[in-house]
């Protein structure tokens, strides 16, 4: 009897795995249309830049069925020590590399390109019954958030006199995500330094949740959760007290996010592009791709285009990059 | 009031609290349940089952999330079960009470408890670095049996444990060897329970998300896998991506793919329910 359970089992699990490599069968073989390029290709990073590069490759299976395209969600810095150890072929990063990262790439004989590719603007947001809020300075900014605010910036009246003597309550990235880095570094003036006593997450639909049912909050996210959910959020306008991009206090929007006039809270995205993956030609092609359609696929997922003489200099930057490569190894 | 009455009110009281506190579980396990299905069941059809990952919430499927699920669950169960058995047998019927013994029997106890992250983090350096697998399936399935094994060796002693001392007397009596009577007498008689446990172990490891991510596993595969060195992903991760998306319609593939995982370890479970059933029919001491 027992024998006959162990024969039986072995049965169904082969019949399962049968059962998968059937799916495969069907899943794979598409041969219409596109280039003949074949290969795969290893993305992975952030999951900020994430929806970008999801739309791009998607759109990608069109024009090279059977480039495999992959793209994993381990984070900035998951994702950067993937890239500078030679593991994948391109980043996803929604910060500039940093030095360690840049010195562990060169160690390992890796250089790279880093190219834009969108545009997200940090939306600082409060509760729609929040009527005092109006406008919002960097340097009130900075008094909230920098680490020295810790136990001591409890009430909005803290802030702004004329403003009421309330609890603020503040909610914005974990500090693993590179929206916490950049916010930091634009805000506090040095990046991952803040205060550390507010309502943190890796997850911006947290923080929406968080700011929407609480009328003492303060929080900041990317653009994109703020449009939406525009109708339970306010969003603050931002004054960077510097009128030669546009003076007094501006909301983000498309167009003040793209003319860099809502500084210093819209931030590149970026993708980084390692020198041995661009033996490959299918990678090439790929970013050529990229650039190419990241302007109108970027807002379709709720991020900025760039301005279209800034997707041609990345265009170029990559070109030169690829023939330097080139030059290097013929050279070699 | 007398003492007897008193201590029959008592006894009233706790009655009403143990009720309580069950339902307490149960209104929440409900109220969960209800709101997924009430979000989800809609986005369910047979588009969303065979479909590629999107950029478009409408047109998004789960097609490489399941398979990369089934493909987990089945080289888990592969690794695992083996492994799991071997090891629960030997320290039941084998192993003398030594130290060592003893040692193995306490780490194994404690490693049931250990986060999953951790499992992660091992299974990144030993197979992903160390033997240079990269964050493919095989590698994912083996950290997975790591996770799962604990809790097989643990369910399979008790099993083992449960068959009485008398079977065993009797096949020695009759001259069977140590391995005739625990292989045709014991594990036989024990196989329900440890079947039981096995797929109790893997309806864990189908939820499992973030020792996969750690390892590697990715969130956006354009095909399925078709052997276990393909890269993968799988319906907790794709679960995970989708809610964190601004949209809200991504929220709704969240709770459809929600609804797909649920029904996989329900049909786990029940397979585990009646397993033991047949089991218990069977076996008359």
């Amino acid at each position: 009897m027992l024998q006959l359970s162990f024969s039986r089992l072995k049965f169904s699990a082969a019949t399962l795995l049968c059962a998968s490599l059937m799916m495969t069968s069907c899943g794979g073989n598409s041969q219409e249309g596109g280039n003949d390029l074949a290969g795969s290709i290893q993305i992975d990073g952030s999951s900020t830049v994430y929806p970008v590069t999801e739309a791009v490759a998607e759109e990608y299976r069109a024009e090279a069925p059977d480039v495999k395209v992959t793209v994993g969600v381990s984070g900035t810095g998951g994702g950067m020590k993937k890239f500078t150890r030679g593991e994948i072929d391109i980043v996803n990063a929604s910060r500039a590399m940093n030095a360690s990262e840049e010195q562990t790439a060169s160690e390992n004989g890796i250089s790279f390109v880093q190219l834009s590719v969108a545009y997200d603007g940090l939306t600082v947001v409060v509760h729609p019954s929040n009527d005092w809020a109006q406008d919002i300075t960097v340097a009130e900014l900075k008094k909230i958030w920098e680490p020295e605010a810790q136990g001591t910036i409890k009430r909005w009246n803290q802030i702004r006199p004329e403003w009421p003597d309330q609890e603020i309550h503040l909610y914005g990235a974990g500090v693993e995500s590179g929206t916490y880095d950049y916010f930091t570094e634009a805000i506090v003036g040095k990046s991952h330094s803040s205060r550390g006593d507010y309502t943190a997450s890796e997850d911006d639909n947290v923080l929406v949740q968080g700011v929407s049912t609480d009328p003492l909050a303060l929080g900041f996210f990317g653009y994109a959760y703020y449009e939406e959910n525009k109708s339970k959020l306010k969003a603050i306008p931002v004054n960077d007290e510097d009128d030669s991009n546009g003076a007094g206090a501006i909301l983000p929007s498309l167009e003040t996010v793209k003319d860099g006039s809502y500084a210093p809270l819209s931030r590149p995205l970026f993708l980084y592009v390692s020198s041995k993956a661009i033996d490959k030609p299918e990678v090439v092609d790929f970013i050529n791709f990229y650039l190419e359609n990241a302007g109108e696929l970027a807002q379709e997922v709720g991020y900025i285009a760039l301005p279209d003489n800034i997707y041609n200099e990345q265009k170029q930057k990559f070109e030169q990059f690829v023939e330097g490569a080139a030059t290097a190894t013929n050279q070699q | 009031m007398t003492n007897s009455e008193k201590n029959r009110l008592k006894d009233k009281a706790f009655q009403v609290f143990g009720v309580f506190c069950t339902f307490i579980g149960l209104v929440v396990l409900a109220i969960f349940l209800i709101d997924i299905v009430i979000e989800g069941i809609g986005r369910i059809d047979w588009d969303f089952l065979t479909s590629l990952p999107s950029r478009r919430a409408a047109r998004a499927g789960i097609l490489t999330a399941w398979a990369g699920t089934l493909w987990i669950l089945v080289l888990s169960a592969l690794i695992a079960f083996p492994l799991g058995i071997a090891a629960g047998v030997y320290l039941e019927e084998y192993a003398k009470k030594t130290k060592l013994s003893n040692f193995l029997e306490i780490n194994i106890a404690n490693l049931a408890g250990v986060p999953s992250i951790i499992y992660g983090l091992l299974g990144l350096e030993l197979f992903v670095r160390i033997m240079n697998l990269g964050g493919i399936l095989l590698a994912g399935a083996l950290t997975l049996s790591l996770l799962i094994l604990p809790i097989i060796i643990v369910t399979t002693r008790e099993a083992i444990k449960a068959v009485p001392r008398t079977i065993r007397d009797g096949s020695f009596a009759l001259g069977a060897s140590k391995w005739q009577t625990v292989w045709y007498q014991v594990l036989p008689a024990s196989f329900g329970g440890i079947l039981t446990g096995v797929i109790l172990a893997l309806s864990r490891a189908v939820g499992e998300a973030a020792p996969l991510i750690v390892i590697g596993a990715l969130a956006y595969v354009p095909f399925v896998p078709s052997s276990p060195m393909d890269e993968f992903t799988v319906l907790p991760i794709q679960i995970f991506n989708w809610t964190s998306r601004p949209q809200a319609a991504f929220l709704t593939n969240a709770a459809a793919a929600i609804i797909i995982l649920l029904l996989i370890t329900f049909l786990l479970n029940g397979i585990a329910v009646y397993l033991r059933h047949r089991q218990q029919k069977k076996i008359k001491w």
